[in-house]
């Protein structure tokens, strides 16, 4: 079992520590600072932060003309209320390619309480489908935290999701972190299972099953769903034969998608899919008995991979 | 209404000139390019030549200068006199005007800040224009620069919610630097404004969010002139302009009617509409 820690809290405090040093980073949030934890943003640098109230929509557009005078702004909310404003992401910031970067907190299943208003499953699919947007979602705190050095100095919109749960760690601080590159987690020539967010640790339990069972699975972490790390994903295609992915999300659209369609054109390979199977979700306590149920357990990983392996 | 006062003749003359110069423009290029929305493009002439040709602090050598005012055109379908008044301005080669529209062309359909000096901001969904003025406000206090930031807004477009969503935060944040101007013409895409949405009373909607409020006739030089000028004095009130125009002023043919919101002139209306236009210069 891994250790636990709180991602939100633990990226909050990074970005306002980040904050600090660069000068041009702003932060904007819409009524949820205490939420997605940007108040400690809002404490250390009280002059760059916006609190806009209930009005995603115009938030996107604020960061937009902060970002056309050279300020970094990072607009905060909920992923799911990000929908809102989808249009003002595509024409303002991807289309205009504003250097406008979007945190979608309460990703995923995340904050499994409140239910399917508030569980974000399409956020990847429809901002992936943007032109010019870097799309990534963090698998643990520390690559999140490590992510916004990284974001920030990009020059471009960027999407970043984080998840309200608490999430296992994965990695310690010597994790090297790119934008558009993955890694092998763990090694195996079988068949590859590719994941990100709360799903990669999953993915490592399940590689364990299927090790039990004689199966060497290998595990990738893709945190950048957009770019996909291309090079990566050619070589587990071609050294293992079969491919699943594993996430929080649709299996329309996101990482699933982003892989089947990606390895179809060029080394087409067997690709099964986890992740919400096209249906709305519902309330739970905890996040993950609402992952189980949802088509995410551990077993539904390693299934996909027996399944993917007989197509070969 | 504003006094009509303080104002050479010589400029208010030069300024009416060039508005009527920009509405030939449109024609000229609505015609070339057989499409287009000529009757928002032509309403507010006198708004934009005196921005472009008077008001803003603009310099068509260093379009990125950090300190010049920022000028959105938020209503971005009326993107052929700003155009024109780039062109006329010295952002782009006259000659260039006749490529709007076509593959390969740095003049897009509607504005695009990535391909065209001068272009601000990406526009042509409407409601964007006051988040987005209101975001550059921001920018500019925190870099401690003292431009001015002008939003030009069609009416039908103030019933996008968005954008009030914009007027509260500028009104919060106390963007006295923020001046938005309503290009007030009545009609929109499916008829009247009054028909499709009724937005009356605009002042009091506008001074209930916090905004100062001036009301002018669009189409008088010296009003605007007043207008904008008034709007630059300090407060601590972002501003609006509610500025009475007529959709497709100048052409007889075009005044008022929602059918010319969005369409291309055929020959025989160009050969009118350029003879009204030019009886007057």
């Amino acid at each position: 079992m891994f250790k636990l820690d709180n991602t939100r809290q633990i990226f909050g405090q990074a970005l306002a520590e980040y904050g600090a040093e660069n000068k041009k980073v702003v932060v904007l949030t819409a009524d949820v600072s205490s939420s997605v934890m940007t108040t400690f943003f809002a404490q250390k640098n009280p002059e760059r932060f916006f609190n806009v109230g209930i009005a995603e929509a115009g938030m996107i557009d604020t960061a937009v003309g902060l970002a056309l005078s050279g300020m970094v702004p990072f607009a905060s909310t909920f992923a799911a209320l990000l929908l809102r404003a989808a249009e003002q992401v595509r024409t303002c910031v991807a289309y205009a390619n504003t250097n406008v970067k979007i945190v979608g907190s309460f990703a995923g299943l995340s904050d499994a309480k409140d239910g399917a208003t508030h569980h974000s499953i399409m956020d990847l699919a429809v901002f992936r489908a943007m032109p010019h947007m870097t799309v990534i979602v963090p698998s643990d705190s520390i690559e999140a935290r490590k992510m916004i050095p990284l974001i920030a100095e990009h020059e471009g919109p960027v999407y970043i999701r984080i998840s309200r749960a608490e999430m296992p760690i994965i990695f310690d601080e010597s994790h090297k972190v790119a934008i558009g590159r993955g890694i092998t987690v763990r090694d195996g020539s079988d068949v590859t299972i590719i994941a990100n967010g709360h799903l990669l640790s999953r993915a490592l339990e399940a590689a364990d099953q299927l090790g039990s069972k004689g199966i060497k699975a290998r595990v990738v972490n893709m945190p950048t769903v957009k770019p996909l790390d291309m090079p990566l994903l050619r070589k587990c295609a071609r050294e293992t034969g079969a491919v699943v992915t594993a996430e929080e999300h649709s299996i329309i659209g996101g990482l699933g998608s982003a892989v089947a369609e990606s390895i179809s054109g060029e080394i087409p390979v067997p690709v099964k899919r986890v992740g919400v199977a096209d249906k709305f979700t519902e309330s739970s306590k905890d996040l993950d008995p609402l992952l189980d149920k949802y088509g995410m357990a551990v077993a539904d990983i390693a299934r996909a991979a027996q399944e993917a392996m007989k197509l070969k | 209404m504003v006094a009509k006062t303080g104002y050479a003749p010589e400029l208010i003359k030069e300024l009416e000139d060039m508005a009527r110069q920009l509405r030939i423009d449109v024609v000229e290029m609505t015609h070339c390019r057989g499409q287009g929305h000529p009757g928002g493009s032509l309403s507010p002439a006198e708004i934009m030549s005196v921005l472009f040709f008077h008001h803003l602090q603009l310099d068509p050598k260093r379009p990125q200068w950090e300190n010049r005012d920022r000028f959105i055109l938020s209503k971005g379908h009326a993107c052929a006199i700003l155009y024109a008044a780039l062109a006329r301005r010295g952002f782009l080669p006259f000659a260039e005007l006749e490529t709007w529209g076509c593959i390969g062309s740095r003049l897009q359909g509607h504005p695009d800040r990535q391909k065209t000096p001068g272009v601000e901001m990406t526009t042509g969904c409407l409601g964007h224009g006051i988040n987005i003025g209101a975001g550059l406000c921001l920018a500019a206090k925190l870099k401690g620069l003292d431009h001015y930031t002008y939003v030009l807004l069609g009416d039908g477009e103030l019933q996008a919610g968005v954008l009030w969503e914009g007027a509260m935060l500028a009104a919060k944040y106390k963007l006295s630097r923020l001046i938005a101007i309503v290009d007030c013409n009545g009609v929109q895409l499916d008829g009247t404004t009054e028909e499709i949405m009724p937005m009356e009373p605009l002042k009091s909607k506008w001074q209930s969010f916090g905004w100062a409020v001036l009301e002018i006739n669009g189409h008088s030089v010296p009003e605007v002139l007043a207008a904008l000028d008034k709007a630059r004095a300090n407060g601590n009130k972002p501003k609006v302009i509610i500025a009475h125009t007529v959709k497709g002023k100048g052409v007889s043919f075009m005044e008022g009617k929602a059918a010319w919101h969005g369409r291309g002139i055929n020959d025989e209306e160009y050969r009118q509409a350029m003879e009204e236009l030019k009886q007057n210069v």
